[in-house]
């Protein structure tokens, strides 16, 4: 057993551990630190894999941003875990049930995993060679060009995300006073007042 | 090379272009008040998509290797997705404004759901599915919510989402599965490898890709979010809902079917078939007990749901069309029914409970009778263009070998012909109380009208649609 | 003309029924009555100027499906000319006569309208029963023969407010629809014997059909004789002959120029003239036409006892009818047709002249049918009186023995008793027999009915007498014109239906030849023609058998056998005279005396009471069973119990299944999948 395989076995069995710490904590924040861990450790063993790109995105993209956006949201909803759980208790009994059938086939389709005839063949092998061709490069090549439709269709779907996020938040309130720059810059102090002689005793 | 790749695909490209231009001149014009004018240039792009769509079919096209796959059964699929929805753009229009609603984005998104929805019923591959799955469920999600002031409507937003999000999960936990085997996300190469015969691990991923898109037809047991979503969310938006994505949602579950399993057709065929009779029982049995229109409508939807699945379990190219017959006729079906729906109102508020109805022939004779006809028509009574919907499905059913399954339908159609007869039965005999106020505008009037005349005119050669169904068919399954 | 004539009726029916609103009714009644005499002039004019040569115009292709196919097609030969005269004249008559007879009637309310649907309906009655004459195939003949059916179900029923005209015009159709079931089994056997239902196929084949057999009900079974059984029993029902005669005496609900039409001028002997038609099958069915002669003979001898204690003035002509019926068909089971219809023709004329005559003193009396409420009417209704005698003379059979003079009844029916007589062998001198006691019982009842009504003292209300006055000019109009046929269509058509079998060859069409002479046979006549009839079985309009030689022989039964029917008949007179004349008080008595006899035959031999012991109690008592049981109990309470019970309780258990969370939701898909992977597995494994 080498360096590198013991590494992947320190690093699946955090990544497992972290996973399951996810749902078992009992304080939200914590729950987000493990998740925090568990990207950890699978940007580790993509490091392993040789795929250096897509495990520094993981840690810049999920654990930078994702993750911390996740912590501010858990903190600032003050969400009852408590009451929650003790709802979620009454059926964990059936659920486990359920859960352990479920497990339980799936171990079944596992233990007798075939791969289909040729599978070789259509397989092919997108990723070449690390000293043929750069990780990221070669990354690029796939999202880019090979899988473009596929780049353009998750574009489109952020475009509605983004929308959909505006549309049922973006409020323009007609009871709030706004700063109205160009109105700013043009008054005319000349016109901003005016002057009236009012008699005594008439009023306006 | 790219260029021809993309030209397979122009009717996508037009309709996100559009939506992205259309955003942009809405932003820096009057915004909202763009919204009426937005909407029906939308549903003439989409007349005009459906149009191009059908004038430019000439034989299979493929593009991007086959991850666009563009037949005659796409092009059936799409174009009826495409008029499904301009009817309800069009219909609903008043409808929205009306309820202070007229929001220059729901054109839009609902155009970038079209456009999923198109790329789903093409999707040649896995990964493509499940990009033009999202982009179309992600775009519904939001416009469920829209009347965002309603803890109805933003409850129905986020339960979709919620549900929606566990059901992409089954989906693509089925698709890891499938491609752990076949090792391609290609629908080709998914038949290719299993010819040899398919493990049980392909097998489990077909049943968790058939559930997740089992919630996207809502077939029962994934139906739950259903009447909860037609309830909550706006009216012209619930008829969205119950016609074009339910297309494109069959269509792709059709083609899943047929061009990734094809191989493999007694397996999904009694996964399917379960399906099929679980919906046609919950959408007759459940639909009952309900009160509200929008809700029974949701059951109603359930149940034909079943009707078209009985129709895929065929596993032949007659099922296949017969259910594409009896999406077409279930579409325009619900047009008409959202059309009156929309009308529904007293004293300026919309009204969905059904025993508002009670004596409305009295008051509105005509558009009683039209709502006779199709009601008539939903519970599959002879005369009317749903007999011979459900006729279709019944004999595909049988000729396949499926008489329990035809059988269990008939039974169904039964019971579920209560609830339909029972609104009936208050539009003509029920005491009339107050009842609804409110004239039809001449839009909803129309399509209530169009609707229950083609129900009845329909009859004669069916317009032809089965001819063209019966292509589309022969195109998918081999 | 011949579809002119068909379709006047129909014209007039749907006129009358449907445009009265727009041209009134009285309008409407007439167009009706002038289409149908406008039928009748063109039915006299096809009748003598019709050559006997069988000729048919086909109107439109009517079914085509697999072998079967047929024209709707109008078959004219001398059965059909008969027919068409005896229908269309009767009708038109009638039509007339209800002018008068159907002007007020109090089974309706002041200002409904009533006539025109009457007068639809009789026009209808004409055209259906003009198809089913001209047809010439057996699916039209059924269709006419059905829709006789209808018509006069609509007819006996047309004073829906009494139940119990009702109840016998679902009597007479039900009845009727017995007969009808054998009718369809005898028009499948044939189809399926012969391949074809059209005339022109399957009248030649008879002679073929005697020497197959086909498997019937598991039993190997000659064909002839059980379509020829089948056919009879289709006749039976329409024609009211015993067993299946139930429904006639009951028709009489109906108002009077219906039964005077329908119930003894027409529809009745349609049982009569199918048998005439199919007479190429009859004639080479042995079996059937033996029974044909028992049941008739048994027919008018037990209808004419009936006949005998009746009081109700109609219901004793409708056992008339039924009675003369019967002659009719011993005729022509002893396989002499002509005189079959010879009968018929005649019958039509005095027959229908009765019933009118009938209505006529019904009318005079308001509406009192019963007859011991008559009495003395000669003076006040002097005409309808002198039509009534006219029509008695001729159902009794008065005419000059030995000769060919006499009223039309005396010929035609003397005819059918030396027919019967020289059919020879025990069936024919038990049909002899039976028709001789029948004519003595009948013109004891027809006396009976004169003396009842027409002489003595008045009886029954006084009031109603004083008022009695005699009928319009409408009504007397048509007694005229149906008297003169029953004084002369005797007389005046005796050779051709009744002549030797040259002159009836000719008139009806069918080739004959000089016959060889039999050494042996002493034809000691001496203007005897010596004919017989050579005819292939199809040809002409009827068919005897070469070796049938009933006709030629009729003519020459000894003396006292032609007598016969005079004598009895005259025996019936006297008894009658000195029962209602002379001593008046004698029937009671005897009524008295034979007391069980008496009540046997006043209860009609306890035919209605047997059948609905026998036939009507259980299967009402089954249909309740079914009624109450299987279909309340078990049909409607399983569906109830399912749609009542189990649905809703589904419903609810749906409903608490949608309770809003979204967890629940989720968990109900999770349960979907691992259901689906279960299940998937297991068969999979399995």
């Amino acid at each position: 057993m080498g360096v590198a395989d013991i590494t992947f076995y320190a690093f699946s069995t955090v990544l497992v551990a972290a996973a399951l710490l996810v749902v078992l904590a009992r304080n939200p924040v914590h729950s987000v630190l493990w998740l925090i861990l568990s990207f950890l450790s699978a940007a580790g063993l993509f490091v392993l894999l040789g795929a250096e790109f897509v495990a520094m995105l993981l840690i810049i993209v999920y654990v930078g941003a994702v993750a911390v956006l996740f912590l501010f949201v858990v903190m600032m909803l003050d969400v009852d875990f408590a009451e929650l759980k003790a709802g979620m208790a009454q059926y964990m009994p059936l659920a486990l049930l359920i859960g352990v059938v479920l497990l339980i086939q799936l171990g079944l389709a596992y233990g007798t995993w075939v791969f289909s005839d040729g599978i070789d063949s259509r397989l092919g092998n997108p990723t070449p060679a690390v000293d043929e061709m750069h990780n990221t490069k070669a990354l690029g090549m796939i999202l880019y060009d090979h899988y473009l439709l596929v780049f353009q269709l998750a574009g489109l779907v952020l475009l509605v995300a983004m929308i959909g996020a505006i549309v049922l938040t973006l409020r323009h309130r007609v009871d709030v006073k706004r700063q109205n720059v160009l109105a700013q810059m043009y008054r005319d102090p000349a016109k901003a007042m005016e002057l009236k002689d009012v008699k005594p005793g008439q009023g306006l | 090379m790219i260029g021809a790749d993309l030209a397979v695909l122009i009717p996508e490209i037009v309709l996100s272009i559009y939506a992205m231009a259309g955003l942009m001149l809405a932003v820096y014009t009057t915004k909202d008040g763009m919204a009426p004018a937005l909407t029906y240039a939308t549903a003439a792009v989409f007349g005009i998509m459906a149009l191009f769509i059908a004038a430019t079919a000439n034989g299979p096209a493929q593009s991007f290797g086959g991850m666009i796959v563009v037949d005659d059964f796409a092009r059936f699929a799409k174009v009826v997705i495409l008029l499904s929805a301009a009817a309800v753009l069009i219909v609903g229009q008043e409808s929205m404004q009306k309820s202070g609603l007229g929001r220059f984005e729901y054109p839009m998104i609902v155009t970038l759901a079209v456009a999923g929805m198109m790329i789903m019923v093409s999707a040649g591959d896995l990964i493509v599915l499940y990009m033009g799955l999202e982009l179309q469920s992600l775009a519904l999600y939001v416009i469920a919510a829209l009347r965002r002031d309603s803890v109805r409507s933003t409850e129905a937003g986020l339960k979709y989402f919620v549900l929606g999000a566990l059901s992409s999960g089954l989906l693509l936990y089925g698709a890891s599965l499938v491609y752990g085997f076949a090792g391609t996300t290609l629908f080709a190469g998914i038949i290719d490898a299993s010819e040899g015969g398919m493990s049980l691990g392909m097998v489990f991923g077909l049943v968790f890709m058939a559930a997740g898109l089992a919630f996207k037809v809502s077939a029962a047991p994934f139906h739950m979010w259903t009447p909860d979503v037609y309830e909550g969310a706006p009216t012209p938006v619930t008829a969205l809902f119950a016609t074009a994505p339910k297309m494109a949602a069959m269509g792709l579950f059709a083609r899943v079917v047929h061009d990734a399993f094809g191989m493999a057709i007694a397996d999904w065929q009694q996964i399917v078939a379960a399906l099929a009779v679980f919906s046609m029982f919950v959408g007759a049995i459940a639909a009952i007990g309900q009160t509200d229109i929008k809700r029974l409508m949701a059951y109603s939807s359930i149940g034909h749901m079943g009707f078209a699945l009985m129709g895929l379990a065929a596993g032949t190219d007659q099922g296949v069309a017969a259910m594409l017959i009896y999406m077409s006729i279930y579409v325009t079906m619900n047009i008409g029914v959202f059309a009156f729906i929309m009308s529904m109102e007293k004293d300026g508020y919309a009204v969905t409970d059904i025993s508002a109805l009670n004596g409305y022939a009295s008051a509105q004779s005509g558009q009683a009778l039209a709502l006779l006809v199709l009601m008539f028509s939903l519970a599959g009574v002879p005369p009317m263009l749903g007999f011979f919907a459900k006729y279709a499905v019944l004999v595909a059913a049988v000729d396949a070998g499926l008489i329990w399954l035809a059988v269990a339908g008939v039974i169904a159609s039964v019971i579920g012909a209560f609830y339909y007869l029972r609104i009936v039965y208050f539009i003509y005999f029920g005491e009339p109380r107050e009842g609804l106020a409110g004239r039809m505008t001449v839009i909803q009037w129309g399509g209530l009208m169009a609707s229950a005349v083609i129900m009845i005119a329909g009859i004669v050669n069916l317009f032809g649609i089965d001819h063209l169904a019966a292509n589309a068919a022969q195109a998918l399954v081999r | 003309m011949e579809t002119i004539l068909l379709f006047a009726p129909l014209i007039g029916a749907l006129l009358a029924g449907f445009g009265w609103r727009w041209f009134g009714e009285q309008i409407a009644c007439i167009i009706a009555t002038s289409l149908l005499f406008l039928s009748m002039i063109l039915s006299w004019v096809i009748f003598l100027g019709f050559d006997g040569e069988t000729y048919s115009i086909s109107i439109l292709r009517w079914v085509e499906s697999g072998s079967l196919f047929t024209d709707w097609a109008i078959r004219i030969d001398r059965l059909t000319a008969i027919m068409l005269i005896v229908i269309t004249s009767v009708s038109a008559l009638v039509h007339l006569y209800s002018f008068g007879y159907m002007a007020h009637d109090e089974n309706f309310r002041e200002g409904e309208s009533y006539r025109p649907r009457f007068f639809a309906y009789l026009s209808f009655f004409t055209f259906a029963m003009l198809m089913l004459v001209t047809a010439d195939n057996l699916l039209q003949l059924f269709f006419g023969w059905e829709g006789v059916g209808v018509a006069s179900y609509l007819l006996i029923g047309f004073y829906f407010r009494k139940p119990s005209a009702g109840a016998a015009a679902m009597k007479a159709f039900i009845v009727n629809r017995v007969g009808d079931f054998g009718f369809l089994l005898g028009i499948f056997a044939l189809f399926w014997m012969t391949d074809s239902i059209q005339f022109d196929v399957i009248l030649p084949m008879g002679a073929e059909l005697a020497t197959q057999s086909f498997s019937f009900l598991g039993f190997e079974v000659n064909a002839a004789n059980t379509i020829a059984m089948l056919l009879f029993i289709g006749a039976m029902g329409k024609s009211a002959q015993l067993l299946l005669h139930t429904w006639l005496p009951d028709a009489m609900e109906g108002p009077t120029p219906v039964s005077a039409l329908i119930h003894a001028a027409t529809m009745v002997t349609a049982g009569v003239f199918l048998v005439c038609r199919m007479s190429p099958i009859m004639e080479y069915a042995p079996f059937a036409t033996n029974f044909i002669i028992i049941l008739g003979a048994l027919t008018a001898f037990f209808a004419a006892t009936v006949g005998l204690v009746q009081n109700d003035i109609k219901r004793v002509i409708a056992y008339s009818t039924c009675s003369q019926l019967g002659y009719m068909f011993v005729a022509a089971g002893v396989g002499v047709y002509s005189v079959a219809m010879f009968h018929l023709f005649t019958h039509a004329f005095f027959k229908a002249m009765l019933f009118l005559g009938a209505g006529s003193v019904i009318h005079a009396m308001h509406h009192e049918q019963d007859m011991r409420n008559y009495g003395g009417l000669r003076k006040k209704i002097p005409y309808t009186f002198a039509a009534m005698l006219i029509g008695t003379l001729a159902i009794t059979g008065v005419g000059i023995p030995l000769t060919y003079y006499g009223f039309a009844g005396f010929l035609s029916k003397d005819a059918v008793i030396e027919s019967a007589y020289a059919f020879g062998g025990g069936l024919g001198n038990y049909a002899f027999w039976m028709l001789v006691v029948a004519a003595a019982f009948t013109s004891f009842y027809s006396w009976r009915l004169m003396f009842l009504t027409f002489f003595g003292a008045p009886r029954g209300d006084h009031h109603t007498h004083d008022h009695a006055h005699e009928s319009p000019v409408v009504m007397l109009m048509p007694l005229g014109a149906l008297a003169f046929g029953a004084v002369f269509a005797g007389m005046i058509w005796i050779k051709p239906f009744f002549g030797h079998p040259d002159e009836v060859g000719k008139f009806f069409g069918v080739p004959y030849a000089e016959a060889q002479m039999e050494e042996g046979h002493d034809l000691a006549d001496e203007d005897a023609h010596h004919y017989v009839f050579t005819g292939a079985p199809g040809e002409g309009a009827i068919h005897q058998a070469p070796d049938n030689t009933v006709l030629n022989d009729a003519h020459n039964v000894p003396k006292w056998v032609k007598v016969a029917p005079f004598i009895a008949m005259l025996g019936g007179l006297l008894v009658a005279y000195i029962f209602y004349i002379a001593v008046p008080s004698l029937p009671a008595r005897w009524a008295e005396v034979n007391r069980p006899l008496y009540l046997f035959l006043l209860n009609k031999w306890y035919f209605d009471e047997i059948y609905d012991a026998v036939f009507v109690r259980p299967a009402q008592a089954l249909g309740r069973f079914f009624w109450k049981f299987g279909d309340t109990k078990i049909i409607d309470g399983g569906i109830n119990g399912l749609a009542l019970g189990i649905i809703p309780f589904l419903t609810r258990l749906a409903g608490r299944a949608q309770s809003g969370y979204v967890f629940h939701y989720a968990f109900a898909m999770v349960l979907g999948v691992v259901a689906l992977i279960t299940w998937i597995s297991l068969s999979i494994g399995g």
